[in-house]
């Protein structure tokens, strides 16, 4: 983590134009939510009026709908279909190529015919500037950098764009009806125990006073790209409005984790009945794991062309509720939609601390808004911790 | 993401109709030296890349055992000699024979399981002083499945009690039939001092284990190596997952004590 300046700053939608220009001014492709096709998603910016001005989101399980809003905020909603991992990890990309030699061309010389060179893709990274990155989101990419780059092999593309990512970070003041950051500790706040070090971080205020953005530069490029827009000092007044908005936002979650130990609750539940239940209404589509910011796997593919000399080794998103995901000569091991379920769920709330050292869960709830029929983890993890103490209570 | 190392093919044995055991040379640099237990990534130009124990190590060149089952596996097990394989790795755990020393060894094969625990067999064989009696337990389908046949006299040669059955004889097979765990009565140990390394289909790995705890060794040396579906060997794919365990970085080799309560749960 970087030392924080602690610059601070307040900016009108003036300084949000100028933010995007600086950055793009400086060799970055800027990315942030922006409208289209009936939802916000991210996408590249050049210019601040894209960013959602006056629209809101109306959330509930498989239900996803825009609104107008009257105070034209531009961060008053909260997570669209798509992430950062969309950006930082994504969905399909090339890790080499590989071409035969044709060496003498003599058919009979087995050794040059069958030799075949590897060249890793070194196509440079990208220089993103992410532009309202939520708290919880954040946390997110905390836990892929852990995931791609916390063991012994780095994701070396990975890091490249990570590295050279500029991360705006936008607090939550208008959570959804299927947001839950506060019970997995991500938000709204951006001190709200987050652990990935971010650039600069605003606050939306609107009321009376008028349209800003209280500003916290998280580093010396954040405070130096601060300096070029056109800011005011910090005035208490804002301060206060910002740090309300955010502490109220945590008191308005649409839903909360049942207040257990989860990842006991999810190694104690691997034989729970509940996950029959959810097998009934599991499409085993795998939106939720497409949708989830943190959910990192991948397979592996092989692309040959025609000349059968040249090979290339690409890399895409896979889903663990795919029936190929565990293939093995002998069968696939989880064949059943409840063990594709219970995977998905026992590893993003349980097994994701043994392996990475936290969970994998920061309550965006994107899972829930984007699965079609509407299932909850929050409501699956209530009813597996119902069931676990109906269970205790029978066998006291 | 490492890429594959080309590894030229020195030699092509076929040990059984499905399956050849190739040795590799490096065709540039080499990649760090590879423990018994550790695994490859062993890719076919333009197919692709599964995970393959090492069967042994021999300076720079490692020998890899393959049964074509799939498009990669088949690829592999088709390559000629002079012709070039990709490897990454090593990957994984290895099996720890160093933390054995001094106790009775039970190595127990099922099928092409015998791959990955014949450099145990062989590290074993090269240093007797520091272990107790060798054991090497091997079940096959038919006989025509036994691996490194040519091998196996030599390993009672030099010490080791090697003892065979098959599920299915043939006319010409006078040796015993069935699973693996009926020739634990006649193995060579001290239950209270043995270290047991297991490889094999997981029905036999399970039962196999079972048996050894209810015969007195300790869940903690009970060694198991298991197998998951791989993509990238290096923790980033997540298909290997077993629980808590992504099995290329936990595993492949791991104490039946950590696998006992995870192999219980269905489809996990």
């Amino acid at each position: 983590m970087t030392d924080r300046d602690t610059t601070t700053a307040v900016i009108g939608k003036d300084g949000v134009d100028a933010l995007i220009s600086v950055l793009a001014g400086r060799g970055r492709t800027v990315v942030g939510p922006t409208v289209r096709d009936g939802a916000i998603v991210l996408a590249e910016l050049t210019r601040g009026d894209e960013l959602p001005y006056g629209w809101g989101v109306e959330l509930e399980a498989g239900h996803y709908r825009l609104r107008a809003r009257e105070d034209g905020a531009a961060f008053a909603n909260s997570a669209g279909p798509n992430s950062w991992k969309t950006f930082l990890h994504p969905q399909r990309e090339r890790q080499w190529t590989a071409e035969r030699r044709t060496g003498s061309g003599d058919d009979t010389d087995t050794d040059s015919r069958e030799a075949w060179v590897v060249v890793p893709d070194e196509t440079p990274s990208r220089s993103y500037a992410f532009l309202g990155v939520r708290p919880c989101d954040l946390r997110a990419i905390a836990i892929q950098d852990r995931v791609l780059t916390g063991g012994p092999y780095a994701d070396r593309a990975y890091r490249g764009r990570r590295e050279r990512a500029f991360l705006v970070v936008v607090e939550c003041t208008e959570p959804g009806a299927t947001c839950f950051c506060v019970s997995m500790g991500a938000g709204p706040g951006v001190d709200g125990g987050s652990d990935a070090s971010y650039d600069l971080a605003l606050t939306e205020v609107v009321d009376a006073a008028g349209h800003r953005f209280h500003v916290r530069a998280g580093s010396a490029e954040g405070a130096a790209v601060l300096a070029e827009l056109p800011h005011r000092p910090a005035d208490d007044t804002t301060a206060a409005a910002a740090r309300e908005r955010v502490a109220a936002a945590a008191g308005r979650m649409g839903r909360t984790m049942p207040e257990v130990d989860l990842r006991a609750l999810m190694r104690d539940s691997l034989g729970a009945e509940r996950w029959n239940d959810v097998a009934a209404r599991c499409l085993t589509c795998g939106n939720c794991t497409m949708v989830c910011p943190t959910c990192f796997c991948t397979s592996a593919e092989d692309v040959t062309d025609l000349t059968g000399d040249h090979t290339e080794r690409w890399r895409r998103w896979e889903s663990c509720f795919d029936l190929e995901f565990t293939h093995l000569p002998g069968g696939t091991v989880r064949s059943s939609s409840s063990s594709r379920y219970r995977q998905w769920c026992t590893h993003k709330l349980g097994t994701w601390h043994d392996q990475f050292g936290s969970s994998g869960c920061v309550g965006c709830g994107r899972c829930v808004v984007w699965c079609p029929v509407g299932i909850d983890i929050t409501e699956e993890a209530h009813a597996l911790a119902d069931e676990r103490a109906a269970g205790e209570g029978g066998t006291s | 993401m490492t890429t594959p190392a080309p590894y030229r093919v020195v030699t092509r044995t076929v040990e059984a109709p499905d399956v050849a055991t190739l040795v590799l040379e490096p065709a540039g640099d080499p990649l760090p030296p590879f423990s018994p237990g550790q695994f490859a990534m062993l890719y076919a130009f333009g197919v692709g890349d599964i995970p393959v124990s090492v069967c042994a190590v021999d300076g720079h060149r490692l020998t890899h055992t393959i049964r074509a089952v799939g498009a990669v596996s088949s690829a592999l097990h088709g390559s000629r000699t002079g012709g070039t394989v990709g490897v990454r790795g090593p990957f994984g755990t290895g099996w720890g024979l160093d933390h054995a020393a001094g106790r009775d060894l039970l190595v127990i094969a099922g099928g092409i399981g015998l791959a990955p625990l014949r450099p145990v067999v062989l590290a074993a064989l090269a240093a007797p002083e520091r272990h107790g009696r060798l054991n090497v337990l091997v079940g096959a389908r038919v006989p025509g499945d036994l691996l490194y046949a040519s091998e196996t006299d030599a390993w009672r040669e030099r010490g080791a009690r090697v003892l065979v059955t098959v599920d299915r004889p043939d006319a010409r097979w006078n040796g015993d039939v069935g699973v693996v765990t009926t020739l634990l009565g006649r193995a060579a140990f001290t239950p209270s001092d043995t270290t047991a390394f297991v490889c094999g289909p997981e029905v036999m790995i399970r039962a196999t284990a079972r048996d050894l705890v209810d015969r007195g060794l300790d869940a903690d040396r009970v060694r198991v190596s298991l197998e998951r579906t791989m993509h990238c060997g290096v923790g980033h794919c997540g298909h290997c997952q077993l629980g808590p365990l992504l099995l290329c970085r936990d595993g492949p080799v791991v104490t039946w004590a950590e696998a006992r309560s995870l192999l219980r749960v269905r489809e996990l």
